[in-house]
């Protein structure tokens, strides 16, 4: 775009906050009771981390790349590209995300739940908790309606949110390479969010920087405990 | 105007066919008609207020947004309304006019104007025909180039389609006050029917130069973003409508924003963009009744620049 610096993200923001979230609601609509079969996985992992091991890790890299896959073709390519001309854009990049899990998680068991310090352990099951419970109860808790409620494995937000839980409890040797797409986009639905007026457009990002910070924090722990 | 008598009478039929359609309630009082302008580069009489579609119009495949937004539209062709403007850029409100266009007729009247917004120009034509589909109609009334991307090779593929009789008129748009300086250079240099651009009482830069170019080439102008996408009628909302503002007809501020902009000598129309029936109502309504002169004009400015 010309003079494209002169744009903020107000200017290039597309749709109405109305619009935005009644595409939750009728893909919620749509393909329920699909939300309790993705709960479900998000449970799986939740299980999967409680109990640690190789194999765990492992699980749960499929179960996250099942996820991305599925938000990239069913939520950014079938749906929120109907609003947004740069979802094609977001649904690659998810797929990238999926493939990066399976690659490094499921293929190099680069995902073993073995967090750094405790704080870190702690962290991350919050962040997965509060992904999975939580993050659908927002919305409504805001006065918007329950149909619009976001769901792990469902939308975007609450699984970028998971899947940085799940590289904090894996926090002993992150495999970085599965940060940027999920920060970068925590960062992008915050900017959204703030830029059609939408109250809690902080929560996202701010859950997504804290996450960096921690594992940030672990790997220099645990670089001088060495 | 028309040159293929079939498309004459597939738009009259259009017309015969929409009409039940658009007057539900027969026998009911039609609204004032909206005053109108003249195209300087044709003599064709548009109303001085038309309608917006940025992210008004993007809705997606909402059903209930769409017969929303058609009866918009409706509410809009009801008052006498023509004029409505859109963009490959706006998602998908291209389509969800083409929707309201098929759900309620399309009036025979209508002045479908668009945009091509494409940095490679040999794609120019293409673009213009998938959204020439997606609006569902015969052809456009007015292409414009948006933003002026690429205008040095949409150009000429415009004047070439003006030629064949695919489009009536040519246009460039730009926004936001941005680059004024080839806007004019344009203006000058270029056969063009048509310029869009912003301008209100808070931002009237456009008095300055490009305003006055547009009456000296005998270019219509069609202003966009009156209300500053809604910013400007929160601002104004804080004060009461002065008194004064009765001896225009202005019934709230969206009608003083308005009539001073279509006020303005060289102003075609402007377009505001709405998601609500009774809000088109008004804005359709700030065409009617009487406009301010001169004197009006400078009062209206001074008011708003006292706050
Ligand atoms: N470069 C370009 O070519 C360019 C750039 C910008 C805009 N445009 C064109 O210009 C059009 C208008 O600009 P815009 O859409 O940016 O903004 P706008 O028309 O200045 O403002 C639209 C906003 O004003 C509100 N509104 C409309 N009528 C109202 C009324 N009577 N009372 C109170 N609020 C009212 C609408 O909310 P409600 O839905 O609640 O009524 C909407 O949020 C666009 O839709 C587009 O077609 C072109």
């Amino acid at each position: 775009m010309s003079e494209w610096w002169t744009y903020g993200p107000r200017d290039l923001l597309m749709f109405s906050q109305q619009t935005y979230y009644r595409l939750f609601e009728l893909y919620n609509l749509e393909l329920w009771p699909l939300q309790i079969l993705a709960l479900g996985l998000g449970a799986a992992v939740l299980a999967l981390g409680w109990r640690g091991g190789d194999r765990a890790g492992r699980a749960i890299a499929a179960i996250l790349a099942v996820c991305w896959l599925w938000v990239a073709w069913g939520f950014h390519w079938q749906r929120y590209a109907s609003i947004n001309v740069a979802a094609g854009y977001f649904a690659l990049a998810f797929v990238v995300q999926a493939l990066l899990l399976l690659w490094l998680g499921a293929g190099r068991g680069r995902l073993t739940p073995l967090p750094a310090t405790r704080l870190q352990q702690r962290a991350g099951l919050g962040l997965l908790l509060f992904a999975l419970l939580l993050f659908p109860l927002m919305g409504p808790l805001l006065g918007r309606s329950w149909t619009q409620a976001e769901v792990f494995g469902m939308v975007p937000d609450p699984t970028a949110l998971a899947t940085l839980g799940v590289l904090l409890l894996a926090g002993g040797r992150p495999a970085w390479a599965l940060f940027p797409i999920p920060v970068a986009w925590c960062l992008l639905s915050g900017t959204t969010l703030w830029a059609m007026e939408s109250t809690d457009f902080a929560v996202v990002p701010f859950a997504a920087l804290l996450a960096v910070l921690l594992a940030v924090g672990g790997a220099l722990m645990k670089r001088s405990s060495r | 105007m028309e040159k293929s008598p079939d498309l004459a009478r597939r738009r009259l039929l259009g017309a015969v066919a929409a009409a039940p359609l658009l007057w539900p309630a027969l026998g009911r009082a039609q609204p004032a008609r909206p005053a109108t302008r003249a195209i300087p580069s044709s003599g064709e009489a548009v109303p001085r207020v038309g309608l917006g579609s940025w992210i008004t119009f993007n809705v997606g495949n909402d059903r209930v947004a769409r017969d929303a937004r058609a009866e918009v539209m409706r509410a809009f062709f009801l008052a006498g309304g023509r004029l409505i403007d859109s963009s490959p850029m706006y998602g998908s409100s291209q389509e969800v006019i083409g929707y309201a266009l098929k759900k309620l007729g399309r009036p025979a009247n209508l002045f479908a104007a668009d945009k091509v917004w494409i940095s490679d120009g040999a794609e120019g034509r293409a673009q213009i025909e998938r959204s020439r589909r997606l609006w569902g109609i015969p052809r456009f009334d007015l292409v414009q180039v948006h933003n002026l991307l690429s205008w040095q090779a949409h150009l000429p593929t415009l004047f070439a389609m003006k030629a064949a009789n695919q489009l009536r008129y040519v246009g460039i748009t730009t926004s936001h006050g941005r680059r004024h300086d080839e806007m004019a250079q344009i203006m000058a240099s270029q056969p063009i029917d048509f310029v869009q651009l912003s301008y209100n009482l808070f931002d009237r830069e456009a008095e300055q130069r490009l305003l006055p170019l547009a009456r000296e080439r005998g270019i219509a102008v069609i202003v966009n973003r009156p209300f500053q996408q809604g910013a400007l009628l929160r601002r104004l909302g804080r004060h009461p409508l002065p008194p004064w503002a009765a001896e225009i007809d202005c019934r709230s501020w969206a009608q003083f924003v308005l009539k001073f902009i279509i006020s303005h000598p060289a102003v075609t129309c402007a377009i505001p963009a709405t998601t609500r029936v009774d809000h088109v109502r008004e804005n359709m309504g700030a065409a009617t009744g009487r406009l301010p002169d001169q004197a009006m004009r400078a009062r209206m400015a001074a008011w708003v620049d006292r706050r």
